[in-house]
């Protein structure tokens, strides 16, 4: 090993993870293999999409069925997304170079425009079919993980290619995006070979022929199309999807992807169906909080585009997925704090959180936490402030957010650049304390974290 | 056609409905004495009264006031608490080029509406939300104290 | 700019005020009054000055109608600093006016008229509004009473020494006889002032040195005032512009079928560096202008950054700069000695004033309106008139109320976009800014680098080399206070710091920032310096092994005004008083805009690096107090400014653009975070120094020395860096 000892500790240490990643690999993917599928959770007959006699779940729904390819494709890529992604902050809508700063190092979203040298635009449909199946690109080269292929492994075909038209209706644009910079062992593409080798099943969407229609098409959307479990489910140390523990949440690029599985308390069991489509169709449900963060970008770019039969089918779907409880997650406090700044709970020890609250967060959330100016600052119920991690309430701190609502534009300012760490987790803290169940500790070093993961 | 009440009158305006309430007072129906400092809730120029609460105009949409009653500083006088709180204000000289002044009384109107008898912590709560670059602040703290003062006698 | 301007004060001011009487219209007595130095300096911006035998301006200063009412033409505007209210106070005081009928109507643009005595332009700047009217308001209102008292006098036939006045009276004290003001105003315009009239003696005043109610706050608290951005003249349209966002970039394209579309929009002007939407009101323009499609030619400064531009300042400060102010051998001194050296930094900082930039103009092929709170009335006629290529005179200039000045409105740079957007709208528009476009297209507050070398000899300065490197705003706004290489205002409080220093040597050294246009602010030219300097002293006084308060007593020897005011500062600041951990006190002494003013800030510093303001105290002697209640409000307000920008202000620039954009991210500092500020006033028989910027200047140094007390920690650069106070990052 004389070798190995003449590297620098960093070499060393990245070999060992490389070594370490290889071993998990290979002890855990067989047990993964063998793990269930997003779907399995329902039990039941699955049938190839033919075999499958009622409504054809897969496809537009029924108020586009006469609308052209294009068209068509448009209201999938919406249900799909790929917008969110392959659109850089303030740049070109598919233009791609969306940095994503994840622990291994920064992968770039690629150009989907039609561009020919820098876009797809050369693409074969068997090449795009690749890419959202596979995961490979057109030179067959394995696409990272950022790619959720997984997921929409199970698009069917002519939806795939209904996409593909509508991607290619679009304006060229020439953007040439940056290479990914990822810190050895994670630039060996050939790792990510091995890892959708075993993780994605490369199998299109088989119905379950014991369900109806409605769920049929609710598992479709949410599970090929929206790809839901790509945040909201964990992931195994091999970066997969771990269904055993289907949408029971996962920290993702600094943000918390909340459990939305049936579970009263720290799921989304409690919540009616009306909220739950409210939620996904507006990106707010009275007590239950606003979105903001990537599922903000999830509702204003993609699910608020959904017909109401396809949101009632997805959150049909979703009433289905059984409960796991997140047990560091409270049930939400659903009363409003009182309305005197005096009671109520108050952070211990740090006077900063209360002071930055009157100053700069009362106006328009209230001391109540219902919001005096607009529902969507309303804070009483939503899961972010019942979280003691804090860690959206950390994020919209930072980053603000901008949302384009079917209620018109609503917004929060970011604090990030004026407020320090100490600060910033101090406003979280108070804030948590003062509308959820129990108080956050976030730290200021947890908060400077979070600025990088951004 | 939106119907408001305003200063104890109704009004009605034609603007759509997520038109910000201060745009309607300034520039529709000519109450310029509420003011535009930063339109994102983060300085108080804005202020008005709500039903009587001190709210940002700056952000709240028209058409989501219905039939409460919108109080400004052209008519904050005519309340105990505004009256105390502008004469308090004259004889302790607060006001230097004036611009944050009508969010500042609005707020402490409001605060001392709900609080007679402030102390500072209730201050910071009702008042931090107030920006003023003129910095009259170690005033403001004094006149409202002064305000609140003047009830008792 | 203080004390040592080129063509400055002392002429000025040593020059006769000529007096001229007449009548004015509808009757009653008009007296104007300039100095010859107006018209020279001014010639080249506005018309004519009077002349002694020419026909009398209209446009005088004062005005006694037949009611006894005086209205005083104001010069100068108001923008919260008391204006009215003191210049009105020294008239009245030597006209014995009674206060109550003593109205103020502002001015119409004229440097030649209304020319302030310190800058030959019609400008309020520079805390000198008391200073430079101080001695022409007395003589005007000692004039007008000279002849109202002869117009009584010849009436009763009696000898006008034996008369008197008072209250708007001229009284004969032997008979009991009395007339009003109002009733001699039209005899009294056909006498001539004597060219001298004696001055009272300041143990007479009656007015000055009261603490009187200000003629302005009535209206502001109940919300009748008028500022520029509440005109609303008939047919009013409103637009909200954008400007590149990159400094100097231009429009490329604009796609405005959104806009157009949208209720209440009316108009989209595209010019070449900026667009305006045109509405019915200001939402409607704002929601338009998000709805364009801009496409920017950036231009050439799209790569500048706030890390090149400290580069380069810092590159560029070390050559030499032009001598501003030299004594003794500075060489000598610091090759004899163990010379310390020390760099200092402060950034950009926008003025942010709480009524955002804007201006409603009325441009017809006959004429121009322009309602507009400016501090430079006569330079907003002026581009007013060059844009729409009207005379002078076609252009009328509405001066409102400003809602904060703070120097931002000592350009005009807002008034000339407004009169281009509103030569394309039919009829009067209101061209407002957003808090963002406000933040991001100012005139900002230059980054300045300073180098200062000092030597100790006995635990006394013996040798110092200040250089100063920064931009320099007056090359460009008043050229006449940028000579041979020397920035008046980037020295002023430089050259005349306070100490008894054997050898000195004080430098400027001209660098220009790339394309980010720089401007006056609060402060000016002694924010910076003071704060090097002060901070610099404490430093030196933990060198030399002494407190900084006795450090400093015992180099004022030969500025007793100032440490007069330190040594009653101390004491109410309880100097020495022992205090808890992490708690310190700091000084800040200086000689700013001809007052002495001494801080001490006390401050707590938390393991986080959060600071915690606990007391500010200061001592001022800023000579005849006029109006002492406003000394101290201003005193009080200055300070928070200053001490705003020290926690928090700096505007930083990434790819040419601005990064921060409203009070989420150029911050501000609120009523739970400013501390008790208690003022004192020393009295003093001296001429009235200036106030309105002197707590700006003190509130930084005295935070930071109080930081330096509490942490032993040297920052030596603004805005305060928490990081580093919390261990995290070096200084
Ligand atoms: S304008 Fe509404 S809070 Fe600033
Ligand atoms: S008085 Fe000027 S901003 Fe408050």
């Amino acid at each position: 090993m004389n070798w190995f000892n003449r590297l620098s500790a960093a070499k060393r240490t990245l070999i060992v993870i490389a070594a370490a990643v290889v071993v998990v690999i290979a002890a855990v993917s067989g047990w993964m293999v063998l793990g269930p599928g997003p779907m399995d959770f329902a039990g039941g007959r699955r049938v190839a999409l033919a075999d499958y006699h009622e409504a054809d779940p897969t496809g537009v729904p029924p108020e586009l069925e006469r609308a052209s390819l294009v068209q068509r494709g448009e209201y999938l890529e919406r249900a799909a997304d790929c917008r969110s992604c392959h659109t850089a902050v303030g740049g070109t809508p598919f233009a791609g170079g969306r940095a994503f700063t994840i622990s291994i190092g920064t992968l770039y979203s690629a150009n989907i425009t039609p561009d020919k040298e820098t876009g797809i635009g050369a693409w074969s449909d068997a090449a795009f079919l690749g890419a959202i199946h596979k995961g490979i690109d057109d030179e067959g080269t394995p696409l990272y993980p950022a790619m959720p292929s997984a997921s929409f492994t199970g698009m069917t075909d002519a939806d795939a290619l209904a996409i593909k038209a509508y991607l290619f209706s679009l304006k060229p644009v020439h953007n040439e995006v940056p290479q990914n910079s990822l810190g050895f062992p994670f630039n060996q593409r050939w790792l990510v070979g091995v890892s959708s080798f075993f993780f994605n099943p490369d199998r299109r969407f088989e119905p379950n022929a014991d369900r109806s229609a409605q769920w049929n098409r609710g598992a479709y959307l949410a599970e090929n199309l929206a790809h839901c479990g790509e945040c909201h489910t964990p992931r195994n140390l091999a970066f997969a999807l771990d269904n055993r523990k289907k949408f029971s949440g996962e920290f993702q690029a600094g943000w918390r992807a909340y459990n939305i599985t049936a579970d009263k308390e720290s799921g989304v069991g409690a919540w009616s169906a009306a909220e739950l489509a409210q939620y996904l169709s507006t990106g707010h449900a009275d007590g239950r909080g606003t979105a903001a963060g990537p599922m903000g970008d999830a509702v204003d770019n993609s699910l608020k585009y959904l017909t109401p039969g396809d949101i009632a089918a997805i959150v049909s779907y979703l009433q289905t997925v059984p409960a796991i409880a997140s047990t560091d997650l409270p049930a939400t406090k659903a009363s409003p704090a009182p309305a005197s700044h005096r009671e109520g709970v108050v952070a211990d020890g740090n006077p900063h959180g209360k002071q930055i609250f009157e100053g700069a967060c009362a106006s328009c959330h209230g001391w109540t936490g219902v919001g005096p100016l607009t529902r969507y600052a309303t804070l009483t119920g939503a899961r972010a402030v019942n979280d003691p991690t804090a860690t959206n309430v950390a994020q919209i701190v930072l980053n603000g957010m901008a949302r384009d609502t079917p209620h018109g534009k609503v917004f929060m300012p970011a604090f990030g650049n004026a407020y320090s760490d100490t600060e910033v987790a101090a406003v979280a803290n108070y804030v948590t304390a003062r509308f959820g169940a129990q108080p956050s500790g976030i730290t200021a070093k947890q908060v400077a974290k979070l600025r990088q993961e951004n | 056609m939106i119907k408001l009440q305003i200063n104890g009158q109704v009004r009605e305006v034609d603007v759509v409905e997520d038109t910000p309430l201060l745009w309607v007072l300034r520039d529709v129906l000519g109450l310029t004495g509420t003011k535009f400092g930063c339109g994102i809730a983060q300085c108080g120029a804005c202020t008005v009264h709500v039903d009587g609460k001190a709210v940002r105009s700056c952000l709240l949409a028209v058409g989501a006031i219905g039939n409460r009653a919108v109080t400004t500083i052209e008519a904050v006088g005519q309340t105990p608490a505004g009256a105390r709180v502008q004469k308090a204000w004259l004889d302790l000289e607060v006001v230097q080029c004036g611009y944050c002044q009508s969010g500042q009384i609005m707020s402490a109107a409001a605060l001392l509406a709900a609080t007679p008898h402030p102390d500072d912590s209730d201050i910071d709560a009702a008042m931090a939300g107030n920006i003023c670059r003129c910095g009259t602040y170690v005033r403001i703290r004094a006149a409202i104290k002064k305000a609140a003062g003047e009830r008792q006698a | 700019m203080t004390i040592h301007t080129v063509s400055g004060p002392s002429r000025a001011l040593s020059r006769r005020t000529i007096l001229r009487a007449g009548a004015a219209a509808g009757g009653g007595l008009l007296l104007g009054f300039y100095a010859p130095f107006a018209d020279a300096a001014a010639a080249n911006t506005s018309g004519a000055a009077p002349s002694d035998g020419g026909p009398f301006a209209p446009d005088a200063f004062i005005r006694v109608d037949r009611a006894g009412k005086v209205t005083l033409i104001m010069p100068q505007v108001e923008m919260g600093q008391g204006v009215y209210t003191s210049l009105s106070m020294i008239l009245a005081e030597e006209l014995d006016a009674a206060f109550a009928t003593v109205a103020v109507e502002a001015a119409p643009p004229s440097d030649a008229l209304y020319g302030n005595p310190m800058f030959g332009i019609q400008a309020t700047g520079n805390s000198n509004s008391v200073r430079a009217f101080w001695k022409k308001l007395r003589q005007a209102g000692a004039g007008a009473r000279a002849i109202l008292i002869e117009a009584a006098a010849l009436q009763w036939k009696v000898d006008p020494a034996s008369c008197t006045a008072s209250d708007s009276e001229v009284i004969h004290p032997p008979t009991g006889r009395k007339l009003g003001y109002g009733a001699l105003a039209d005899a009294a315009a056909k006498l001539t002032p004597p060219a001298n009239p004696p001055l009272k003696n300041p143990k007479d005043f009656k007015l000055i040195g009261k603490p009187l109610r200000r003629l302005d706050t009535q209206d502001k608290v109940n919300g009748k005032a008028l500022y520029g951005i509440d005109m609303l003249p008939p047919g009013v349209k409103f637009a909200a512009i954008a400007a590149c966002p990159v400094f100097g970039g231009k429009v490329a394209h604009v796609n405005d079928s959104a806009a157009t579309a949208m209720p209440g929009v009316r108009q989209i002007v595209v010019l070449s560096d900026l667009v305006a939407v045109v509405g019915d009101h200001f939402w409607a323009a704002k929601q338009g202008l998000e709805a364009l499609d801009i496409t920017w030619n950036d231009g050439p400064n799209a790569h500048v950054n706030s890390a090149q531009i400290r580069k380069d300042i810092k590159a560029a400060s070390e050559h030499e700069g032009a001598v501003a102010k030299s004594r003794g051998d500075v060489e000598k001194a610091l090759k004899g000695g163990d010379p310390i050296e020390a760099h200092y930094e402060v950034p950009f900082l926008s003025h942010a004033p709480m009524e955002p930039m804007n201006c409603t103009v009325h441009v017809r092929p006959d004429g121009c309106d322009v309602w507009v709170g400016t501090q430079v009335c006569a330079r907003a006629q002026a581009i007013a008139a060059r844009v729409t290529g009207l005379p002078l005179e076609k252009v009328t200039v509405h001066n409102q109320l400003i809602g904060g000045g703070f120097g931002r409105r000592l350009d005009v740079d807002g008034i000339e976009k407004s009169v281009r957007v509103a030569q394309k709208v039919d009829g009067p528009v209101k061209v407002v800014w957003t808090r963002e476009e406000d933040i991001r297209h100012d005139f900002y507050r230059p980054i300045y680098y300073d180098r200062i070398t000092a030597t100790l000899k006995d635990g006394r300065i013996d040798g110092w080399k200040h250089r100063v490197t920064g931009s320099s705003i007056m090359a460009r706004w008043f050229p006449l206070g940028f000579q041979h290489g020397v920035d008046i205002d980037g020295v002023d409080s430089a050259i005349d710091e306070p100490y008894d220093i054997p050898n000195m040597r004080v430098e400027f050294l001209r660098h220009e920032p790339p394309a980010v246009p720089t401007g006056f602010w609060r402060g000016v030219g002694p924010n910076n310096n003071v704060f090097a300097i002060e901070s610099f002293i404490d430093e030196l006084a933990r060198k030399a092994g002494k407190d900084p308060l006795d450090f400093r007593l015992a180099m004022l020897g030969k500025t007793p005004r100032l440490k007069t005011a330190l040594e009653l500062a101390a004491k109410k600041a309880h100097w020495g008083d022992p205090l808890p951990p992490r708690v310190g006190r700091g000084i800040a002494a200086q000689i700013s805009f001809a007052s002495f003013i001494a801080t001490i800030a006390e401050v707590e510093v938390d393991r986080e690096g959060e600071v915690r303001l606990r007391r500010i105290t200061c001592a001022v002697d800023t000579g005849i107090a006029v109006n002492p209640d406003t000394i101290v409000a201003q005193l009080q307000g200055g300070l928070v400014f200053g001490v705003t920008a020290a926690l928090y202000g700096e505007i930083t620039i990434d790819k040419g653009r601005v990064q921060q954009s409203n009070f989420n991210n150029y911050r501000m500092l609120r009523i739970d975070q400013t501390p008790p500020i208690d003022v004192h006033l020393i009295k003093s028989g001296e001429a009235p120094g200036g106030i309105g910027e002197t707590g700006t200047t003190a509130g930084p140094p005295a935070v930071r020395n109080a930081i330096y007390a509490a942490t032993g920690i040297a920052l030596r650069r603004l805005p305060i860096d928490r990081e580093v106070l919390a261990g995290r990052k070096q200084p």
